[in-house]
């Protein structure tokens, strides 16, 4: 029988891999930007077990704000990131040192 | 005694795991953008699983169909440029640790948990229970106003977007000229010409 844990444990793991591909995949922003997307799917996945094992339909609610918003985010950031790329003809994290932080 | 309905758990979230593993550890961007379509319609399998049936087609469409397109786009813009091998980068065993970490954190969170023990049950849908008619119902009701404002931000998000892309226009451009196209009158534009017809002649 497939209880609330194991839903929790698939998304437990997918959120420790994209943590995982963050770290190794350090230097290409477009690889980041996926790796937050996965993150962002491990949350929704775990919203939605607990809005079916708790009886509460707001967690599906909550999914859906993600999905919007995770919209947006992946839009602007795809945006900014073709903006750094005209200017400075690299997409390499490594490069984005103009702040000096 | 293993279910049908945990076969397909089982199935679905190990190929569910190894597509996201694929996604970071392949190194061509455009073949990690593939995983993580391949992982995203798996996690729809898995929530169509959880009977949230609105949310799985919503993922799909939202995600397959929308954003990982726009994604592609943007990796076939740029040039192919392949990431770093994680076998070279010397912080890896400290990620791995970490990685080690994380999990186990988060499996000994999930082990002592006060929820887990409490509610083992899923909820029992009758057969005229509808996970559309459901969401929709709490979203006009009592999550009105965030719904407005999620729409308010996708707004500001696609003009936020326009704005960063926008290079102004040409100085060729081709465009209308309202003006003109309303001070035009019939005489300038029609020209009456009196042809005598074919049959007339003979």
């Amino acid at each position: 029988m497939i209880g609330l844990s194991h839903y929790l444990s698939v998304s437990a793991i997918i959120f420790s891999i994209s943590i995982l591909g963050l770290m190794i995949n350090h230097r290409n922003l477009i690889t980041l930007l996926m790796c937050i997307e996965l993150m962002l799917l491990a949350v929704s996945t775990n919203f939605i077990a607990f809005a079916r094992y708790l009886h509460q339909p707001a967690g599906e609610v909550f999914v859906f704000l993600i999905l919007a918003v995770a919209a947006a985010e992946s839009a602007i950031g795809l945006a900014i990131l073709v903006l750094w790329f005209r200017q400075h003809h690299s997409v390499d994290v490594e490069q984005l040192n103009r702040l000096k932080g | 005694m293993i279910s049908l309905l945990d076969c397909f758990f089982y199935s679905i979230s190990s190929m569910l795991v190894a597509s996201s593993l694929a996604v970071i550890l392949v190194r061509h961007p455009v073949r990690a953008a593939l995983f993580l379509v391949l992982s995203f319609v798996m996690a729809a399998m898995l929530w169509m699983l959880l009977e949230a049936e609105f949310l799985s087609l919503v993922l799909i469409f939202v995600y397959v169909g929308a954003i990982m397109t726009l994604f592609l786009f943007v990796i076939m813009m740029l040039p192919a440029e392949e990431s770093l091998s994680w076998k070279k980068w010397r912080g890896f065993p400290f990620a791995l640790l970490l990685f080690a970490l994380l999990l186990s954190l988060l499996f000994y969170m999930l082990k002592h948990s006060l929820l887990l023990g409490a509610s083992a049950s899923p909820a029992d849908t009758t057969s005229t229970y509808t996970n559309t008619q459901a969401i929709g119902h709490i979203l006009y009701t009592q999550y009105a106003l965030p719904f407005e404002m999620i729409g308010i931000l996708l707004l500001v998000a696609m003009v936020a977007a326009i704005m960063l892309t926008f290079r102004g226009r040409r100085v060729d451009a081709k465009g209308q000229c309202i003006n003109k196209q309303v001070r035009a009158s019939k005489q300038d534009q029609l020209k009456l010409v009196n042809i005598p017809s074919e049959g007339e002649k003979g």
